[in-house]
């Protein structure tokens, strides 16, 4: 079964990486709101379980693909995003990227 | 102060490249410093204090200091400090703790995406920890910062937590932040204060030759300190 994990900054983080995109892509002359840069792991596992695939991955990104201070995941499995296992980006302190 | 040569490993993980200099700082200041390769399991005997050394351990592959805290020394790095023992991290030494959960925060790219690589002021916010005795308070240290990911973040619950037990031992001095970190924070302890993790490189500022002898003070300190834990043994 191949997973995908995502992995964001979670808001209110300082994304240094993003901001340098936003700005080249404004340079382009791309309207851009934001953009922020994250992580992206293509992960095969041996087995066609989705529940055993799912508490497996889970415990990755707790143990490894993550750190949960400042970063937030989502999982796809076989390419459709698994609803309800996205830890929410949960807000962390004020809105620094602006400053 | 004179006494026995306290016992302080300074461990090597793969892409470590400032152990050579903190060996010898260490040894400059009267401790025993052999280095230990990360795959080594237990740590030296009679071992009174451990360095994690700066550098780029595993490539900084995933996020700094992400994969050496499962090297396998580390387990007993966590057990030694657990014990109460001196576990000081420098530069990617710190970053490798945070990653290990033995010290509060987390270490991000520069505020400036720039690799920063100067001298910066650092203030001693409190000198009774075992890494700061031979500071006088509210001293301000010139030490050398190199780092692409010093940014120490914590969120702001966490943060009013570490400032309430005084766990933000060294700040950039006022303007001199050189990263974007949190409170200007370059150094901060565990809650039982054995535990230091520091951006600045303490080990590269310990010679007139290198520009600043400041960074004695807090390699001192923890020879210091490790050799009383040795003699309290005795």
């Amino acid at each position: 079964m191949k997973a995908t994990v995502l992995v964001r900054p979670k808001p209110g983080i300082l994304d240094p990486q993003g901001q340098a995109v936003e700005s080249s892509l404004r340079h382009l002359g791309f309207e851009v709101g934001s953009a922020r840069v994250g992580r992206l792991v293509d992960v095969e596992l041996p087995t066609e379980d989705r529940a055993a695939a799912l508490d497996a991955l889970g415990r990755m990104c707790e143990q490894l693909l993550t750190n949960p201070l400042i970063e937030s995941y989502a999982i796809e499995l076989d390419g459709v995003p698994v609803e309800g296992v996205a830890v929410a980006p949960t807000a962390v302190g004020p809105e620094s990227d602006g400053a | 102060m004179t006494g026995p040569r306290p016992v302080i490993p300074v461990v090597v993980f793969p892409g470590s490249n400032d152990d050579r200099d903190a060996q010898r700082a260490l040894e400059q200041l009267g401790a025993q410093a052999p280095r230990v390769w990360h795959t080594e399991v237990e740590l030296p005997r009679e071992t009174a204090g451990v360095v994690l050394p700066g550098g780029f351990s595993y490539g900084d592959y995933l996020r700094c200091g992400a994969i050496a805290r499962f090297s396998p020394i580390m387990r007993a790095v966590a057990e030694f400090a657990s014990d109460g023992g001196l576990v000081l991290g420098i530069c990617n030494g710190f970053q490798v703790l945070t990653e290990a959960g033995l010290l509060p925060g987390a270490l991000r790219p520069n505020a400036s995406l720039s690799f920063v690589c100067r001298d910066v002021p650092v203030v001693v916010e409190r000198t009774d920890t075992p890494f700061t005795t031979r500071c006088t308070p509210r001293q301000e240290l010139t030490i050398p910062v190199k780092h692409g990911d010093g940014c120490w973040f914590a969120d702001e619950e966490l943060l009013a937590g570490l400032e309430e037990r005084g766990q933000l031992v060294l700040r950039y001095g006022e303007g001199a932040n050189p990263n974007g970190a949190v409170a200007d924070v370059a150094g901060v302890v565990n809650e039982n204060g054995n535990v230091l993790g520091l951006m600045p490189h303490p080990e590269h500022a310990v010679d007139p030759l290198l520009g600043s002898v400041d960074g004695a003070q807090i390699l001192g300190s923890l020879v210091d300190a490790a050799r009383l834990s040795v003699a309290a043994l005795v």
